[in-house]
């Protein structure tokens, strides 16, 4: 989850969304150099006393000011695409789990072998117990097995929503009559926070969404519990 | 193909890539395995044949499309008022 104050992104938990941090970081390095050369040039200008009238053009810098940015892009543009397509890479998902929005909570669905469906609303603040995550917690969550390919399917059965775990790297709109499909592989057990992505109404920010990956034998008992519980 | 039908029904574990729909929306892909399932039901069925195969299309479109879509659709095919064509 977020932390008070952060800058920068969460930790990664999925191959994607660490590959997304390092293209970030990469990126965002080079801005960082960019900004401090442009800063000690204007400085420098603003700041001499020194005047020169009879430079009228120079054939050197014009070519280094062109050549220079051009690799710098294309240093930005080769790991980009690279990313880009490792996103829309065919996957062989081992899971199905439908996300449905509504106003104002989710609902998951499991239906490759039973018919397992529930409702994950948020829990209010005043029911929340010592240590849990305001406007963050849900009272069921999506508990998915870790290490293994999972395929959302996101749809909404109302106005537009979208659901996103930034921890996964993962984040779909929710649009009614459509379903929108969307994979990860959660690398590590752990619980991963979301919220609702797309304006949707009065409680558009209490509707979050809680990811938990476990190991598949504690899956396969949840699953048999909650179809139980049904 | 060289795994029967059955066998592949056996060992199902969620809907497979398909091809046929390899973009983001997967709305057709959800509609299209419904159709498919009751369109190999009165076609299997019309000739006296088993209809076991179309157990196929049906875990696919379990697996795929919501639950309340689907039972939508039954609705309107009991009522006689669904738009597809069966």
């Amino acid at each position: 989850m977020a932390h008070p104050s952060q800058l920068g992104f969460q930790d990664a938990a999925s191959p994607v969304m660490e590959e997304l941090l390092h293209f970030h970081d990469h990126a965002l390095m080079i801005v960082f150099m960019i900004s401090t050369l442009v800063l000690y040039i204007i400085i420098a200008m603003v700041t001499t006393d020194l005047t020169n009238k009879y430079i009228l053009d120079s054939q050197e810098i014009e070519v280094i000011w062109t050549v220079l940015p051009g690799l710098i892009l294309i240093l930005i543009a080769l790991p980009s695409l690279r990313i880009l397509y490792l996103m829309d890479e065919i996957n062989d998902p081992h899971l199905t789990i439908k996300a449905m929005g509504h106003q104002w909570y989710w609902s998951y669905e499991y239906t490759d072998y039973e018919e397992l469906g529930f409702d994950s609303y948020m829990i209010p603040t005043q029911d929340l117990s010592p240590g849990q995550f305001r406007l963050l917690e849900t009272d069921h969550r999506m508990v998915v097995p870790s290490e293994s390919p999972v395929r959302v399917l996101v749809s909404a059965e109302d106005v537009l929503h979208s659901w996103a775990v930034p921890a996964l790297g993962v984040k779909m709109d929710a649009v009614p009559g459509r379903l929108n499909q969307t994979a990860f592989v959660a690398s590590r057990s752990g619980v991963y926070y979301g919220q609702c992505s797309e304006i949707c109404g009065a409680n558009h920010s209490f509707m979050p969404i809680v990811v938990e990956a476990v190991p598949l034998e504690h899956f396969e008992n949840w699953s048999s519990l909650m179809l139980e519980d049904a | 193909m060289s795994e029967t039908i059955e066998e592949k029904i056996k060992s199902y574990r969620t809907a497979p890539f398909d091809a046929r729909f390899p973009n983001t929306n997967q709305t057709r892909n959800c509609f299209q395995n419904y159709l498919d399932y009751h369109r190999c039901n009165k076609a299997l069925s019309a000739t006296d044949q088993d209809v076991a195969p179309c157990d196929w299309y049906q875990r696919v479109y379990k697996s795929l499309c919501p639950m309340s879509w689907v039972s939508k659709w039954d609705e309107a095919i009991e009522s006689g008022s669904f738009p597809g064509k069966i």
